[in-house]
């Protein structure tokens, strides 16, 4: 961490995107994490992700657990409110907190601890009932904060810094919310920003759950020899399906490659995704053979990354509970309290 | 044995096996007599099972008016074989005994001091319905039309409550007119009159008869709620239900779309999760429960008092500890409730003492929770919730504004109203919050259960800590005066004996009070219906020598809260404890209290123990 802030002021060249902002205006206040820690990377990723797609920095609001990653959302778009919850229960927060004001943009932020072992039920909940949300697993493979356990999320084999050896199965993020019906499931690398930023764009768009797992090196604690979550490690079993650019509705779309090439996908909110395959077999629209390649890589030893799927057609948890299209939070007296004559005739139903 | 003889005073019970449509038959022959004008107070006992298992349905029919159990049974209607002895034996010497003679059975079944009517009710049925299950539940309505003529219903109010509860399902009319018909005309041409009758009053007045669940989310409708997060488990469940019902009458906008939402969660953490995650955001948001789901609720309850969050929980107690006894009722939550959570934490309880309480305080408790910016428990009970009172009419007063609290709009923070989360402004230790997305660049803050400044930094300075944990404890003093007040009952003569209660021991201690009352028992009562106490609780055990507490649990936790709170000395409370599920009495009451003084008097104690 750093104990030196940026001075306040910006400088008058500085790009501003569509609503006038500056990058400067989607930062938060100085991480207190490690130096060198991928969950800062993540946040400059967040914090360019919303800026580029000229999101109003107020109209996100920031959900979080307990652990590394749960204290990142101080440390990026200060002007959104921020709530960081309980341990493993951030998903729950979250949900209600889309349900009251649908008008918002949520990203929730977790770690492996936080989604995969004590709030998996929370993780998987939350997804079945497709909250409209962006939820970002900061996946380290182990328990930061507390100084080095073995997560959920760890490999079998994979060493601990002082050699014990993981003998459980690992949870594996992105295959479990395939299986529970997210709309929107990327993983990344926290030190791949150009695959990261698009990722984190396209989810911002994507109306349902959308689920970013993103490996992020614990310099402390897991990034030695051995381990499975370690920089090195990522780097060399990274095997990326595609390359996503995400075009914002208001921005005029342009063929800039030869037709074949790209796969362009247009969500809910007019946003277009476009895909340059990388792996020529790779579907990211087909649900179940995504899950094949998936754990057919996974037995390889291969991470896949990228986006791995995506229906740009979901419902969300509003169209199911069919609410009106005012935010619940902005309904008034007259809209919620029932006249004293329905009172009266519930009154003589009940004699 | 002389039989009992009773005019609108008596105990009928049905002992039936559920799952057998009974309850819309005994719910019937409840209705009918409230509808003649006479009172009633009706219970359902049942079991934690869905088919085949003994359950009961308990009717006090009392012209005075006395609303709690009773105790004792004047006519037993013995439709369950498996639990045929223990009922017959529950009987009263002198009381009646009904039951279906379709099937003989021996002398040794029956007793010699109870006079026993008998109906061949299979058989009666069997003559004039194939379909097995019509002959179920036709067997239930022929034996309200035996009683019918026993004690002497008016045939035409029965015949018009049938009409209307089975109104749109108008085919279903004729033969349940048929079977009550053929047990009221069996009755006419072969039983004996009975001692016990039914005789048109005019003593139930603009009463309505309604359960404590359903009255509280009507409650949370009129009060704004917009979301309820839950999970299934009794006795709350039918809170949810009733909610679900209500909003899909009353908050529906033009188009069909919901002006509520209901998430069926997880389980009880997540709802208790979402309910601060909408309440953080501006919805009124409530989740309904019992004791487990407190249990699990913890964490977040004391997030909710640091991170200062409104929500609700309706706590509908059962009997504890563990699964306990989900069916029966209790008043054993008090301190989970009241000190939820790890660290120092509190939080406010409101004791509805009946339905028509449950329906105000379930309104009431949103505008507190946003107001004070906390977790509000309403602590209602099993004896509540799932039964039907005779309770006053529901009110609502047109001009009613629901009282968001202290929250600062997009046009304060830009006319410059500064903002710090946690900071007292007004004095009265409340501070202001604002809505995520209000301003775009003004009013923002980071909500965390961890320390922090009055600014909502983090800190983990110790200034920091104790100023917010001080403003904290004023606050509750502030509360004091918003929750609702006790209600004291003055004695007819002056007394050094007090006794204060709550919730549901309502209607039996205005029994009890009475009947001591008769007996040359004085005692000034006070019926506490929130926590923290008010000054005026603590006056009233200040002005009494000796005062008891009655509870519904084994462990006098209402004592534990006012010794704790207002440091009473132990001694000056005597405890009436009653916790084996079944609903207090008068009768157990006035016995208790009545033993108690002649034991002595406690009043020397606190002299002792100085």
């Amino acid at each position: 961490m750093t104990y030196i802030a940026k001075p306040p002021l910006h400088h008058p060249s500085l790009e501003k995107n569509a609503l006038g902002f500056t990058r400067r205006d989607y930062e938060g206040r100085i991480s207190t994490l490690c130096a060198g820690c991928g969950h800062d990377s993540i946040s400059a990723a967040i914090i360019q992700a919303c800026f580029e797609i000229d999101l109003a920095p107020h109209r996100l609001a920031k959900f979080s657990g307990i652990g590394c990653s749960s204290k990142t959302p101080d440390y990026f778009v200060s002007p959104a409110h921020g709530f960081n919850a309980v341990h493993g229960r951030m998903p729950s927060v979250l949900t209600g907190a889309n349900i009251a004001s649908k008008d918002l943009i949520y990203l929730g932020v977790s770690g492996d601890g936080d989604s995969a072992s004590i709030g998996l039920g929370q993780f998987a909940h939350a997804v079945r009932r497709g909250v409209n949300m962006t939820y970002i697993v900061e996946n380290n493979g182990v328990y930061g904060l507390t100084k080095g356990q073995f997560s959920a999320t760890s490999d079998k084999g994979s060493k601990a810094k002082k050699g014990a050896e993981n003998k459980d199965s690992p949870i594996d993020l992105v295959m479990l919310a395939l299986q529970l019906g997210a709309t929107y499931v990327g993983r990344s690398f926290s030190g791949d920003k150009t695959q990261l930023v698009p990722l984190i764009k396209g989810a911002l768009h994507h109306k349902g759950a959308a689920i970013i797992d993103v490996l992020s090196p614990c310099v402390a604690f897991n990034n030695h020899v051995g381990s499975t979550k370690s920089f090195d490690y990522v780097r060399e079993h990274n095997e990326a399906v595609n390359r996503l650019d995400v075009i914002s509705p208001r921005a005029p779309i342009r063929a800039e490659y030869a037709p074949g090439e790209l796969k362009e996908v247009v969500q809910h909110d007019g946003s277009t995704l476009r895909l340059r395959k990388i792996e020529e077999e790779y579907d990211p629209s087909d649900r179940n053979a995504a899950l094949g390649y998936l754990a057919r890589k996974a037995t390889e030893g291969e991470i896949v990354t990228g986006l791995l799927y995506v229906d740009p057609a979901a419902h969300d948890l509003h169209d199911s509970l069919n609410t009106v299209d005012t935010p619940l939070n902005k309904l008034r007296d007259v809209d919620l309290i029932p006249p004293v004559s329905a009172l009266e005739k519930i009154n003589s139903g009940l004699r | 044995m002389k039989p009992i003889a009773a005019t609108n005073d008596f105990v009928v019970k049905f002992a039936n096996v559920n799952g057998s449509g009974s309850a819309s038959a005994n719910g019937l022959f409840a209705k009918v007599i409230l509808r003649m004008g006479v009172p009633v107070a009706a219970r359902n006992i049942f079991p934690s099972n869905i088919q085949g298992l003994p359950t009961w349905y308990e009717v006090r029919v009392s012209e005075e008016g006395w609303l709690g159990r009773r105790g004792g049974v004047d006519l037993m209607v013995a439709m369950n074989p498996q639990t045929w002895d223990a009922d017959v034996k529950e009987l009263g010497a002198g009381g009646y005994l009904l039951y279906d003679s379709s099937k003989p059975l021996p002398a040794s079944k029956f007793r010699d001091d109870i006079t026993v009517i008998g109906a061949p009710l299979t058989e009666l049925i069997a003559a004039e319905f194939a379909n097995p299950r019509e002959r179920q539940l036709f067997k239930n309505i022929c034996y309200v039309g035996v009683l019918a003529h026993l004690l002497g219903f008016e045939t035409d109010v029965v015949k018009q409550l049938l009409t209307e509860e089975f109104k749109g399902k108008d085919r279903l009319i004729a033969p349940n007119f048929r079977a009550f018909d053929l047990g009221r005309a069996y009755a006419e041409a072969n039983l004996p009159p009975i001692g016990l009758k039914l005789q048109r009053a005019d003593k139930v007045g603009d009463r309505i008869f309604a359960e404590g669940n359903d009255a509280a989310a009507l409650g949370a409708v009129y009060g704004g709620a917009t979301f309820c997060a839950w999970y299934p488990i009794t006795p709350s469940t039918s809170l949810a239900e009733s909610f679900q019902k209500y909003c899909g009458v009353l908050r529906k906008d033009t188009d069909g779309k919901n002006k509520f939402a209901i998430v069926q969660a997880e389980d009880e953490i997540a709802s208790i999760g979402m309910v601060m995650g909408a309440g953080w955001a501006g919805s009124r948001a409530f989740t309904c429960t019992s004791g487990p789901g407190i249990s699990l609720m913890n964490e977040f309850v004391g997030f909710s008092y640091y991170a200062e969050i409104p929500a609700v929980i309706f706590d509908v107690q059962r009997g504890g500890p563990s699964t306990g006894m989900p069916t029966r009722t209790q008043q054993s939550d008090l301190l989970l409730a009241a000190y939820a959570s790890h660290g120092d934490t509190k939080h406010p309880l409101l004791f509805p003492g009946n339905p028509t309480e449950a329906f105000e305080f379930a309104a009431q408790a949103f505008d507190i929770a946003d107001f004070f910016q906390t977790t509000v428990f309403v602590m209602l009970e099993l004896d509540i919730g799932m039964q039907e009172w005779l309770t006053e009419p529901f009110k609502w007063d047109a001009s009613r504004k629901l009282n968001r609290g202290k929250v600062l709009t997009y046009e304060q923070l830009e006319a410059g109203v500064p903002f710090g989360r946690y900071r007292d402004v007004d004095g009265d230790a409340v501070p202001y919050r604002t809505y995520p997305g209000t301003h775009p660049t003004k009013g923002s803050y980071f909500t965390r259960g961890s320390s922090h400044d009055k600014d909502a930094r983090y800190s983990e300075r110790g200034e920091d800590y104790t100023e917010g944990m001080e403003r904290l404890l004023r606050k509750w003093q502030t509360m004091k005066a918003h929750v609702p007040a006790p209600i004291v009952k003055k004695a007819k003569k002056r007394t050094p004996d007090g006794v204060i209660y709550f919730g549901s021991t309502d209607p039996a201690m205005e029994e009890a009070l009475h009947t001591l009352e008769k007996n040359g028992v004085h005692l000034d009562a006070l019926r506490v219906r929130a926590f923290p106490f008010s000054d005026e609780v603590f006056e009233f055990i200040r002005d009494h020598e000796q005062v008891f507490v009655v509870e519904q649990n084994r462990d006098a936790q209402l004592k534990a809260l006012l010794v704790n709170e207002g440091g009473v000395h132990p001694a000056r409370l005597v405890s009436i404890l009653h916790y084996d599920g079944t609903p207090i009495t008068a009768r157990f009451i006035a016995k208790a209290i009545t033993e108690k003084l002649q034991a002595g008097h406690a009043a020397a104690l606190p002299e002792k123990a100085k």
